[in-house]
């Protein structure tokens, strides 16, 4: 897979620009698909992250209870073997990025901003941690949950857009770095 | 295609789920994060009402095509590729914590008398679905990404900021099973 003259979306942020900078302004990736080929290939490889969310169990209320109560390897041999898949995976493609001629992409995921505290990031993990512990879903597993035909928790996801929001309003107000 | 029908272990699960993220870079250039689209509907449905919302929401169509993607895989795991056994094979231990709880039927993917549209009136199924939902919207916003982008993404990068998130994920979950969770089920 080459896209001509490809690098990824998302630099990191300028020095004092504010956390989460909005995608939009992100430059725009380019890839070799088009619109409507972003869009399928997107769509694609998001149906096998559901199909995996689903089969792995990943998305059961059991298995996060499993977890938080350090009860079973499950989860952590799940999410650890991910990272170790992806970060070696990411390496090999970095490697062949290096100094690639015109027409190799060059992998570089977006960097979060660690500035200070990092107030925001342990903060609102926590948050986000009270959560996953109620619901039992963090946010790929509701939309899977939903897929699984369980319709409530389309009262999570508008529960979730909710808090998004709620984050959008009281953003000014909230520690940040 | 009786294999695939089981629950699949987490060393083949695991390791394809890595691979979400150089595929997705790969084919998109896009970097791998459910949660942003929590923030592109915001966008979307009241657009420069905030500064944090104030960008074109049309900029995250690709992870609206995402997250219909994981709708629809999801529905196929659920029919063509659904488990024989649909109870979930958790630890003894964890099942009888549960079963202490009052957590008894181990049906599905979550307990359906807590998790239900017929239970979203009481405390406890409230405080689960509706509060659960909100905190995991409202933390993964002020936290910059959830599972996805900091546990599996950020962790990739060895990114300091993914860890103190993943950190923060765990003090919450600890908070949420050992106290908020007992207490809501013991007055339900």
């Amino acid at each position: 897979m080459s896209g001509p003259r490809a690098t990824l979306d998302a630099p990191a942020p300028a020095p004092g620009e504010p956390a989460g900078t909005p995608p939009g302004s992100r430059a725009p990736s380019r890839t070799r698909a088009g619109p409507a080929g972003l869009l399928v290939r997107s769509l694609l490889i998001g149906t096998a992250f559901g199909i995996l969310l689903v089969k792995s169990e990943a998305v059961s209320w059991f298995r996060i209870q499993e977890m938080f109560r350090f009860q079973g390897f499950h989860m952590y041999g799940l999410l650890g073997s991910a990272v170790v898949v992806g970060s070696l995976s990411v390496a090999v493609l970095r490697r062949l990025g290096r100094g690639s001629p015109p027409g190799r992409m060059k992998m570089d995921l977006p960097k979060k901003e660690s500035r200070g505290l990092n107030r925001h990031y342990w903060l609102g993990g926590t948050v986000f941690g009270l959560g996953w512990g109620l619901l039992g879903a963090c946010p790929g597993p509701i939309y899977a949950l939903i897929g699984t035909g369980a319709t409530v928790f389309l009262v999570a996801l508008a529960a979730a857009v909710g808090g998004a929001w709620t984050y959008a309003a009281l953003r000014p107000r909230l520690p940040h770095f | 295609m009786d294999v695939l029908r089981e629950p699949w272990p987490w060393y083949v699960a695991g390791p394809l789920i890595g691979l979400v993220v150089p595929v997705l870079w790969l084919l998109t250039g896009k970097a791998f994060g459910v949660s942003t689209s929590f923030r592109d509907m915001c966008a979307a449905i009241t657009p420069g009402r905030f500064e944090y919302l104030r960008y074109d929401w049309r900029t995250g169509a690709w992870r609206f095509a995402f997250v219909t993607g994981i709708v629809l895989g999801a529905l196929i795991a659920a029919t063509a590729l659904a488990s024989p056994d649909p109870v979930v094979g958790i630890s003894e231990a964890t099942r009888a914590d549960l079963a202490a709880l009052g957590v008894e039927d181990r049906t599905g993917l979550f307990p359906s008398d807590l998790i239900g549209w017929g239970s979203l009136a009481t405390l406890p199924g409230f405080v689960v679905v509706v509060l659960g939902g909100f905190l995991v919207g409202f933390g993964a916003r002020w936290a910059d990404g959830c599972t996805s982008g900091h546990a599996i993404t950020g962790l990739v990068g060895l990114q300091l900021p993914s860890l103190l998130a993943v950190l923060g994920f765990f003090a919450g979950g600890l908070v949420s099973t050992f106290l908020i969770l007992p207490l809501v089920l013991g007055a339900g």
